[in-house]
């Protein structure tokens, strides 16, 4: 659905999408990852549980609440990656993991 | 960062930037605050660090961006990115988090610089992943270079949808098509305002130009375009059309939408700053005076976040809010933030004289604004649906505020961004108050999500 144009960045981090290790490139959103990686929906809702992606990337919509680093709820396009993240799809409420 | 600053601006767009520069070369002390990690706004996002390849795909007025950052970066600013405000009220205490530790600080003049947003506006199928706002799309591209693979399609009414299709069609974007969903007589409705804006001509030539360049590489444009619906089972497949009486289908599995920007009053409303229905711009803008102060002593408001006025104006608003907090602060007195206002006012009133024209030539129809199918949901989060808020309306709940109560539409994680216009639009067309009189939904803080350990780091004294 999307691409990068430039597919040889300079530098690069590895993320675990979905647990699947995925080098992407340093600076990037967490929801830029998502989408550019193509795993499709990033959240269900917590009423119907209807596959949801991100839809503004500037932080109004609240479409691309993840589970980033075991921390549900984070806005996806207002997180940055880092090295060895883990980003998840959020089912439904996102429930504190302790 | 310190408790207090004479002058705190909130965003470091092109208000923001033009505001905390000039405030700073006047000797004031500025804290300038912005969610992003680096300067800019989305308008100019990644400006600094964008490779020249793709800065020059973006176009003139992109790379103007790198000027205000420039000099920003050579000011004595203290500048705070990654710094989300979420609270604001008339004492002038402000709320924000920072490295995940919120504090409150104080100043005596704020400005709020932190934008606009683009206009929700609910179509059968508009939350399957697949379907974004373009400028979702502008900001893949300009900040991480990410572009659709595969084709897209491009629909709504406004000038960004336009400027992205050239932007597009320069990085080798295969795009479908371009749904014009302007309807045709906003053409008659536009005309009076032609000859102001030809007072800023270059605006319409660049959209022409545009227009021309699209055309010629062979990029169809279809207008008069109604009834946008998307589908798809897990993800968009395909989007149908209606045009001049005849039903289209096209296969897609992206689809970005525009229907204008209005500005972002989520901060302005929670600190209970006045504000009026534009009925010109479709939006609600806080009630500001000729230098930018709000309806709150202290609070001041500049670029689209007071109003759509485009970034150049934004500029302008931000230089001359500056000043204004200059003098109330008795750094200059009257005569002189008169007189060193006096060509951004002149330019501000020059840039502005475009705007009429695009308002009406971009009016969107009542018909979209207010939702005609029952089924469509209006608040994405709480997946309320506009026959449901009908129904409260039809029960007696007449204003905003009423029909959230009752309906749960604008009390979910977006606190009403996405849907709060969308409802009064609903209401005021259902037969209850007027947007203007039926009111606002009311803005609280915090404005953003924060966390209980982020509020607990308020007070650092009191852990264990």
């Amino acid at each position: 659905m999307l691409k990068r144009l430039d597919d040889n960045p300079e530098k690069t981090v590895t993320v675990t999408i979905e647990g699947q290790p995925v080098e992407v490139p340093a600076g990037e959103t967490v929801a830029a990852a998502v989408l550019a990686s193509g795993i499709g929906y990033t959240r269900t809702t917590p009423v119907s549980g209807s596959p949801r992606a991100p839809f503004c990337l500037m932080g109004v919509c609240y479409e691309c609440l993840m589970i980033i680093d075991g921390q549900p709820n984070q806005r996806a396009c207002k997180e940055y990656v880092a090295e060895g993240m883990t980003i998840e799809r959020q089912h439904g409420t996102g429930v504190l993991q302790t | 960062m310190k408790d207090h600053y004479s002058l705190v601006i909130v965003g470091a767009g092109p208000a923001g930037l033009a505001a905390a520069v000039n405030a700073a070369h006047h000797g004031l002390d500025v804290a300038l605050l912005d969610e992003q990690p680096a300067p800019g706004g989305q308008i100019y996002r990644a400006i600094e660090s964008i490779p020249a390849e793709r800065s020059s795909l973006l176009g003139a007025e992109y790379q103007r961006g790198s000027e205000l950052v420039s000099v920003l970066r050579d000011s004595s600013i203290e500048y705070y990115p990654d710094t989300q405000v979420w609270s604001l009220n008339r004492k002038l205490e402000i709320g924000l988090v920072c490295s995940n530790t919120a504090a409150m600080i104080t100043a005596n003049q704020i400005l709020l610089a932190n934008g606009a947003m683009e206009r929700p506006l609910p179509f059968p199928g508009w939350t399957l992943p697949g379907v974004m706002n373009a400028g979702a799309g502008q900001i893949l591209f300009k900040a991480h270079g990410i572009v659709p693979a595969d084709g897209v399609v491009l629909a709504g009414s406004g000038p960004l949808l336009l400027l992205l299709a050239w932007q597009y069609l320069h990085a080798g974007v295969k795009i479908k098509a371009i749904l014009d969903l302007t309807p045709v007589h906003n053409h008659l409705r536009a005309l009076p305002y032609l000859p102001r804006a030809l007072l800023a001509g270059h605006y319409l030539m660049k959209g022409m130009a545009y227009k021309k360049e699209l055309k010629r590489a062979g990029i169809s444009t279809l207008h008069n375009i109604s009834e946008l619906r998307a589908s798809g089972r897990e993800q968009l497949e395909s989007i149908s059309f209606r045009q001049n009486g005849r039903q289209h289908v096209l296969e897609t599995e992206l689809l970005l939408t525009h229907f204008g920007v209005i500005p972002h009053t989520q901060l302005s409303r929670a600190a209970g700053c006045r504000h009026d229905w534009d009925s010109s711009q479709q939006c609600w803008r806080p009630q500001l005076d000729e230098w930018g102060n709000s309806s709150i002593d202290g609070i001041l408001i500049a670029g689209d976040g007071g109003g759509i006025g485009g970034a150049r104006t934004a500029e302008h608003a931000g230089r001359l809010a500056a000043l204004e907090a200059l003098h109330q602060l008795a750094k200059i007195d009257q005569r002189q933030r008169d007189r060193l206002g006096r060509k951004d006012r002149k330019w501000m009133r020059e840039d502005l004289h475009v705007r009429p024209f695009l308002e009406a030539f971009f009016h969107i129809p009542g018909k979209l604004l207010r939702v005609p199918d029952d089924g469509t949901i209006v608040c994405r989060c709480e997946e309320v649906t506009a026959g449901e808020i009908r129904m409260a309306v039809a029960n007696g709940h007449s204003d905003s505020n009423q029909v959230k109560f009752q309906t749960r539409c604008g009390m979910g994680p977006c606190q009403g961004r996405q849907c709060a216009d969308v409802v009064e639009n609903i209401i005021a067309a259902t037969g209850g108050d007027s947007i203007a009189r039926g009111g606002h939904y009311r803005g609280r803080p915090p404005v953003t999500p924060l966390t209980l350990g982020q509020l607990a780091s308020l007070y650092p004294e009191e852990k264990e």
